[in-house]
């Protein structure tokens, strides 16, 4: 591997593949001045190898599992695939046109919409509390940090499991606390105006993730900027705005983006609570675009129309992060500039 | 520098207290009575939550041992315990052969995915080849595709390999790495110091040897991150087997499959008797090797978690 000594910048225009095989430990001789093309490095063959055996399990994954993997969707999308026989028959554009004229697509996006929008919000409110509260105590946090975290480690499906019994609307622990305060609980699980409140309650009993990464955040504001402003005379919720909310900024942006594509593509918890056992008597107000999908998809075997679902959701999910990044630059502080 | 030596004689005795009541140390009495009051509220609001967020698992641990009537009495301390639950949902769910599968299928992903992944990352960092700014922007980018557009070709690649109905699809991916850690393995090689390896390339280490002798030990640390991390998801996870298992026989289910298998089975609308004390052993007994994964591991989950929210 020695000859990984001799890479350095040279002058030579010949990089690439070619030259790096010419095996050499002196510069490769400099091609005329005049041909002024930007300076690059030269590799040697031998690291180059290495390099690329190195990475070789990514490569190989990569190229299968999301490569080969999105143009076969793609190209599924197009066509109508036959499970049994694997016969895939050109479709044109049918499977887009089922995928708007459905009311069904419709129904299971604007639930997903809604979803999102109850979901996201909440839960960064709530991690922000308790992040500010972990940060502010001066005993106990890690203790509590700790126990605020443990719902993040739990299974869905346990969650799930105790989720479906404490929101019993006839029975429920939820509901019987709720009754303690003469408020009457609502049917969570078969009201269709509670089944999206219920997946956001138990969706913020795992808030320990977005806790975390915002306390990290906080513990990163450097103090002497704090230290600084109180010796002005800043008050302390004037040093909280100017100063953590702006150092913290990124963190909340990661979060919240982070957040909405999740929450873009729930599965697990409305499968779990409404469609485990493939009935039909699911209330429409649970029909996720996620849940619709795996229908289509494992259930219905329309492969076609599904793959026509997971690209129509692919744009979704870039435009809406298109749509916070811009939103992002403009508010978003960063730390030594962009 | 003299600025920055005084400024932190100014600020060494604030140090010590939090972030929102920076000046008390130096304020009235008025000041200290308020920052006590201030910690208590605090403490309260705490104490509250954390009793909020136990109470699912206090519930979850009773109803556990509770006989089938009496499971929605919502009393956290049962009437009547029945330790026979916990030996009963063995008869009762083929638990014994779920566990068995889960951990099978953890370990697996979890162990190959530390050893691509590393591997990777090794190259990434260490080694200069064509491309290679370019192919790891890719692996950046590749992190941000949403699993539902892949879902489908990837079952179907499963399937032209003809490993459906097997766990194969659940840990096979785990040999390829996966950008997230990639991502957290070559921070942490970048941070080693190049010497190091100059040194052993000098007394004819090969590249291989450069990993297993020198990187991989010395990154051990960020190893366990990434194994912690990929155990968790792979135990955890119940969208795979629901698309790769649910076709098969029940005892080849994992346990996060077997309990939703098991909650429709007892499900009165389906004809169950409502037997979900051992839906809620079973979710007990899924859930205890993540507590406890945490208590072993809690320092490495909030590094983890932390050097993401860095980046991000």
């Amino acid at each position: 591997m020695s000859s990984a000594h001799s890479v350095g910048v040279t002058g030579s225009g010949a990089a690439g593949p070619r030259a790096a095989a010419e095996l050499t430990d002196t510069p490769a001789p400099r091609t005329p001045r005049g041909r002024r093309r930007k300076v690059r490095e030269k590799y040697s063959w031998r690291e180059s190898l290495a390099g690329y055996l190195f990475i070789s399990p990514w490569l190989i994954g990569f190229l299968t599992f999301t490569v080969i993997s999105m143009t076969w969707s793609l190209v599924l999308s197009f066509t109508d695939y036959n499970l049994a026989t694997g016969s895939q028959t050109p479709a044109g554009l049918d499977n887009y046109r089922l995928v708007v004229e459905d009311p069904k697509v419709i129904t299971s996006l604007l639930n997903t919409f809604v979803f999102v929008v109850l979901s996201v919000p909440l839960e960064l409110v709530l991690a922000m509390v308790l992040a500010l509260l972990l940060n502010t105590v001066r005993r106990g946090s890690g203790l509590f940090r700790t126990l605020l975290y443990l719902p993040k480690m739990t299974p869905a499906v346990a969650t799930a499991a105790v989720f479906l019994l404490l929101l019993n609307g006839n029975e429920g622990a939820i509901n019987a606390v709720l009754e303690l305060f003469g408020i009457p609980g609502p049917q969570w699980l078969s009201d269709p105006s509670w089944v999206k409140p219920s997946i956001v309650v138990m969706g913020l009993w795992g808030v320990g993730g977005s806790m975390v990464l915002l306390l990290a955040a906080l513990r990163n504001v450097p103090r002497e900027l704090h230290e600084a402003a109180a010796v002005d005379g800043a008050s302390s919720s004037r040093r909280f705005f100017s100063i953590t909310v702006p150092m913290i900024s990124p963190t909340v942006f990661f979060v919240v983006v982070v957040n909405t594509i999740a929450a873009l593509q729930v599965f697990d918890q409305a499968y779990l609570l409404f469609y485990r056992d493939g009935n039909s008597n699911a209330p429409d107000a649970a029909l996720f675009y996620g849940v619709y999908l795996f229908q289509q998809a494992f259930q219905q075997f329309n492969f076609g129309l599904a793959a026509a679902m997971a690209w129509l959701l692919f744009v979704i999910i870039l435009g809406i992060t298109a749509v916070q990044m811009l939103v992002g630059n403009r508010t978003v502080h960063y730390e030594g500039g962009r | 520098m003299a600025t920055d030596i005084s400024s932190e004689r100014i600020v060494a005795p604030v140090r010590r207290s939090s972030e929102v009541e920076g000046t008390q140390w130096a304020g009235p009495p008025r000041h200290r009575v308020l920052a006590v009051a201030g910690q208590v509220v605090r403490w309260t609001l705490l104490g509250g939550f954390s009793l909020l967020f136990l109470y699912p698992f206090a519930w979850l641990l009773s109803a556990s041992l509770k006989p089938r009537g009496e499971i929605f009495d919502n009393r956290l301390i049962p009437h009547t315990v029945v330790w026979d639950n916990y030996v009963e949902v063995f008869n009762q769910l083929p638990l014994l052969a779920w566990l068995g599968n889960s951990v099978v299928i953890a370990l697996l992903s979890a162990g190959l995915m530390t050893i691509s992944s590393s591997l990777v990352a090794f190259g990434f960092a260490y080694f200069r080849f064509p491309g290679r700014a370019w192919l790891f922007r890719l692996l950046l980018a590749s992190m941000m595709l949403p699993g539902a557009v892949t879902l489908i070709p990837n079952y179907l690649i499963w399937r032209y390999l003809g490993w459906l109905g097997t766990s194969v699809p659940l840990w096979g991916a785990a040999l390829f790495g996966s950008g997230f850690y990639i991502f957290l393995m070559r921070q942490f090689y970048l941070s080693l110091p190049k010497e190091l390896f100059e040194a052993a390339r000098v007394d004819g280490c090969s590249a291989l040897g450069l990993f297993t002798r020198i990187a991989f030990p010395l990154a051990l640390p960020a190893s366990v991150i990434v194994f912690i991390f990929e155990f968790q998801a792979a135990w955890n996870n119940f969208t795979g087997p629901l698309i790769y298992l649910n076709a098969t026989g029940v005892e080849n289910f994992t346990v996060p499959l077997g309990i939703a298998h098991a909650m429709s089975v007892y499900s009165p609308t389906n004809g169950g008797q409502g037997d979900y004390q051992y839906v809620m052993v079973a979710s007990l007994l899924v859930t205890l090797p993540m507590i406890a994964v945490f208590a072993f591991g809690q320092r490495y989950f909030v590094e983890g978690v932390a050097s993401v929210g860095v980046k991000g």
